[in-house]
Parts: structure tokens; sequence; C-alpha cells
């Protein structure tokens, strides 16, 4: 064992796994997290902790997954490369690591003028391989990035990654995840995959290199709410590729039915995206929809989640 | 070269409006060559300046000279005379030369007439776009001549991250290419797409306070033992 967290535990006894997503509130009420925790609660193996998406300030992804740690709910605390330089990286990973969390997803991030601090100075000291890179150096070789004094402790840190297979240039998407493998990465979370071809061709390449041997394959899952989200994730949101016949399919769902046929689109992506071969989970991203989640990991029949 | 642009009128005359000589100095190096800082844009600020002073009853009195480069020494010792009959100068130079006057003539106020936007290229007349952030380690060699230091925006080093649209953009939209995406298919198109399997480790950046070089073939004359 790498962590020793339920996640890796899940993965390594050969459960298929699943993952949700919890995003910290734009501000200290605390009562959001514990709701957004109890929804997700025995319905996931553990739960992403977004770091300040979209560059919109948030309450700090190492402080909520902490929180989550101490209501027995276990964190998969993302961290993103625009806002600290190596030196912070590195404090707020052992930091993390002291705070009870397992699990760290090494992000890029999204650019800062995004959020509602466009006038940020970006960090990006290092870049996602870096950071993985970095990440192992210090669980495996107890050093931090430059230095070859041996730090005191163990990191026991599962360590994920994003890979978006819908972006351009298609061809290289198989080969990146593949660096950022060889760089260090245990597991890695896709970006919401609603084009099956697309991703069975990616998963092709994958296993073509090896890749699903050496990493745990989470696919990542977005129920729509409605056609006017299907559409602005289409057409506005770089690198998700929403094939017509779903966007067709939502456009027709009678009024007020669009969660409807939405979850139903959903279970049905699960179920042919988990037959793929090398996928070895689902990460399911419901956008302020946690109280989607359950019903989405029952009806895909993984309830009850496994105990290791 | 550095590409430059002028400040807002009105914000240069609010910094000079409270001296009477009043020196606008051009420089006849980059801002010069992107139409920010030569004679004719000197003579004009000047004029307008001048103009300015007039409409708010102001008693000003502005004077105009071009160096050939304003951060070298030597040619900042040409204005040495026009200096001790200046209140102010006004800098149409780069920050760099600017920055520079300002320390060979300590004792007179310098105000920056441009701002200095970046090392770039002439896409056109008056047309200039980015190139270089001077990081001090070039990769562009490996990367198909495209610096993804400068033209990803993000700095990724190992892309493209997952933000690259269907038609080869950034995620920011705007007309900006995805650096990541450019730079695949140029090694692709010249049969080296096995750089884009490079890990390039974390960048030592050189950031503490400015950074001095000795030109190869001078170390003699500045090293000293």
């Amino acid at each position: 064992m790498k962590s020793g967290s339920n996640l890796e535990k899940v993965l390594s006894a050969g459960h298929f796994a699943v993952t949700a997503e919890l995003g910290p509130p734009a501000g200290t009420d605390l009562e959001v997290v514990r709701k957004k925790a109890e929804l997700l609660r025995g319905a996931v193996d553990a739960v992403n902790v977004t770091d300040n998406q979209t560059a919109v300030v948030r309450m700090s992804s190492v402080a909520v997954s902490a929180l989550l740690v101490q209501t027995g709910l276990e964190p998969v605390m993302q961290m993103v490369c625009r806002d600290r330089n190596r030196i912070a990286m590195q404090s707020d990973i052992l930091g993390a690591s002291a705070l009870g969390i397992r699990n760290l997803t090494c992000l890029t991030g999204d650019h800062q003028s995004f959020g509602n601090q466009g006038g940020a100075k970006k960090v990006f000291d290092i870049d996602s391989v870096q950071l993985v890179a970095m990440v192992k150096r210090i669980r495996d070789e107890k050093k931090l990035l430059g230095s070859d004094e041996e730090i005191a402790g163990t990191l026991p840190m599962y360590i994920g990654v994003a890979a978006n297979p819908c972006a351009k240039p298609y061809e290289f998407r198989a080969l990146r995840l593949a660096k950022k493998v060889e760089a260090g990465a245990d597991y890695v979370q896709t970006q919401c995959i609603y084009d099956v071809k697309m991703f069975s061709e990616f998963m092709k390449a994958v296993r073509d290199l090896g890749v699903d041997k050496k990493c745990r394959i989470l696919v990542g899952i977005t129920p729509l709410k409605s056609a006017g989200m299907t559409r602005y994730m289409a057409e506005n949101v770089p690198g998700i590729v929403i094939p017509e016949e779903i966007i067709k399919r939502m456009n027709d769902a009678p009024k007020g039915k669009g969660a409807e046929v939405g979850t139903a689109i959903c279970l049905e992506l699960i179920e042919q995206l988990r037959a793929i071969e090398g996928v070895a989970g689902i990460h399911i991203m419901a956008i302020e929809w946690e109280q989607k989640v359950r019903e989405i990991v029952e009806k895909a029949n993984l309830l009850p989640r496994p105990t290791v | 070269m550095v590409k430059a642009t002028r400040k807002p009128l009105q914000a240069i005359f609010d910094t000079v409006k409270a001296y009477q000589r009043v020196l606008v100095v051009g420089c006849g190096g980059c801002t010069s060559v992107c139409l920010a800082g030569g004679q004719r844009e000197v003579l004009d600020l000047a004029d307008e300046l001048t103009q300015c002073a007039r409409t708010a009853h102001v008693l000003q009195q502005y004077s105009t000279f071009v160096t050939e480069r304003q951060c070298n020494p030597e040619f900042l010792a040409d204005i040495e005379d026009r200096v001790k009959n200046a209140d102010c100068l006004i800098s149409m130079a780069c920050g760099a030369g600017a920055g520079y006057m300002a320390d060979v003539y300590p004792s007179v106020p310098v105000f920056p007439g441009l701002d200095t936007m970046f090392i770039g290229v002439d896409l056109d007349v008056g047309l200039y776009e980015e190139r270089c952030r001077s990081c001090g380690q070039c990769v562009i060699g490996d990367t198909g001549g495209i610096c993804p230091v400068t033209r990803c925006s993000k700095g990724v080093l190992n892309g493209p991250c997952g933000g690259t649209g269907d038609d080869g953009t950034c995620e920011l939209g705007e007309g900006i290419h995805c650096a990541w995406h450019d730079i695949y298919e140029r090694l692709k198109a010249q049969g080296r797409l096995a750089n884009m399997m490079i890990v390039r480790p974390p960048m030592e950046w050189v950031d503490k306070g400015p950074r001095k070089m000795i030109q190869r073939g001078y170390e003699g004359r500045y090293k000293k033992d």
C-alpha cells in the first residue's frame, strides 16, 4: 500500500470504485460542507474536494479535506498549480498528510481570469506533471524537490491526476497520461465523458501503452440537468464533447423532465463506460447537485460500497 | 525587440504639471522601432502636453531630444547639458531605459511616458505579439520554436493542459492559440514528435534582484580574481 487510503484499498482489491466531488463553500459556513458530506456518505469511496475551482475563491481544499477526515468521510484533496509556488505546495502537502489526508489529485488548474480575481498574478511555478513527480519523490524517497536531505516521517499519499481524452490533440492524450503515470500517478480521474466512441479509442491507446496496468482509471461522469446546461457545456467548455444524439434527447425532454432524462443518459453512459477494458471506476462530478449522487450510484447497482 | 505603448496623455500630464521645464527624452532603440518613443512620438507628446498646459493655465516649457539608446551610459551622456536645464524628464524608452536614465541623473525626477509591454515581434505595422518572457533557459529547440513559457497561458512545460478547444485554441478563447497544440502540430510536421515525450523538470527561476550577465568574451574585463 502506498497510502492505505480507502480509495487505494478499494481499487487494489479489484472493486469498481466510485468517487464524487464536493465544492467547498464560498464563505465560512460549515453547514454547507456538512450537508454535502452527508449526501455523499456511504454512496462513494472517497470525495474530491476542489481547489478554488474555476478560479473562484472558496474555502481551501486542505481545510475542507481535513474537516471530512474528522467526520470519517475520506477526502481526495485536489491541488492546482495556479496559486502556489513549490514552497507553498510542498508545505501544504506535508500539512495535508499531518491532517490525515491520503489522496491527492494533482491538477494544472483553470486560468485565473475565469474567476472572481481576474487581476491575480498566476503562479504555475511547476506544472501538474512536475507536481506528481514532486509528491512521489517526497513519498518514495523522503526528499523534497531539489534537496538530497531526507525528511523525517512518512507521506502516505495516493497520487492522482486528471486527463481529458476529448481535447485536442486527441492522438496525444493517451501519451500525456502515460507521461503522468511515468511521473508517478497512481490513479486518474478523467474529464466528464459523453462520447463513448471517442473514449473507447482513447482507452485503446491507453491499453496499447500498458498505462491501465500501472494506473487506475476512473471515468468522469457529469449528470446533465437540463437542455440549457447541455448546450452550454457542449458549446462553451473546451474539451467537452457531447454527441448530437445526447443533445437532441435533452432538447426533446418534456418540460420539467430534463433532470430525469439526464439521469437516464448518465446511467446508460456508466453502463457503457464501465464495460470498457481498463476502466476501474467512475468519478461523479454532479456540479452543485450532490443530492443526485446517491441515486445515480444506487441505480447503477453500485451500492453498497465495499468495505475493505 | 521590446514593445511599449504610450501612457494616457492626461496621466502623463498629471505627473509632470508641477514642473516648469520638462525635457521629453525619446529612444532610438526598441521604442522607436515600435512607434512609441522615437522622434515623431516625442514631438507629438511634447505638442500635446503643451496644449494640456495651455488648457490648464499652467506655465510650462517642453523641449525634446532623442537619444541613440537610453539603456547605455555613453548615449545618456549626450543629454547632460539638456538635463541641467530641466526640472524633470519624461522618458519615452522602455522601463529599462527610463530607469537607467534615472540612475545616471539621480538628482532629476524621471517620469515614464510609456508602459513597457513585452518582448515581441512585428506581426504587421503597429501590430505586435509577445514571444519571449526572458526566462533565461530557452527551451524552444525542443518545442518546435514555440515558447511554452510565453505562449501557453499557464506556462505549462509539459503540456497541453486539458483546456484545448476543438479548433486548437486556448481555454481562454480570445483568439489565443493553445501553445502546446501548435507545438504538437509543428513537431509532427517536422517528424520530431518524440520530443513530446520529454519530461521537463521544474525551471530554476532566477528571481533574486536584477539579473546580471557578462557577455561571452568579456569575462576578463569584469571578473576580478
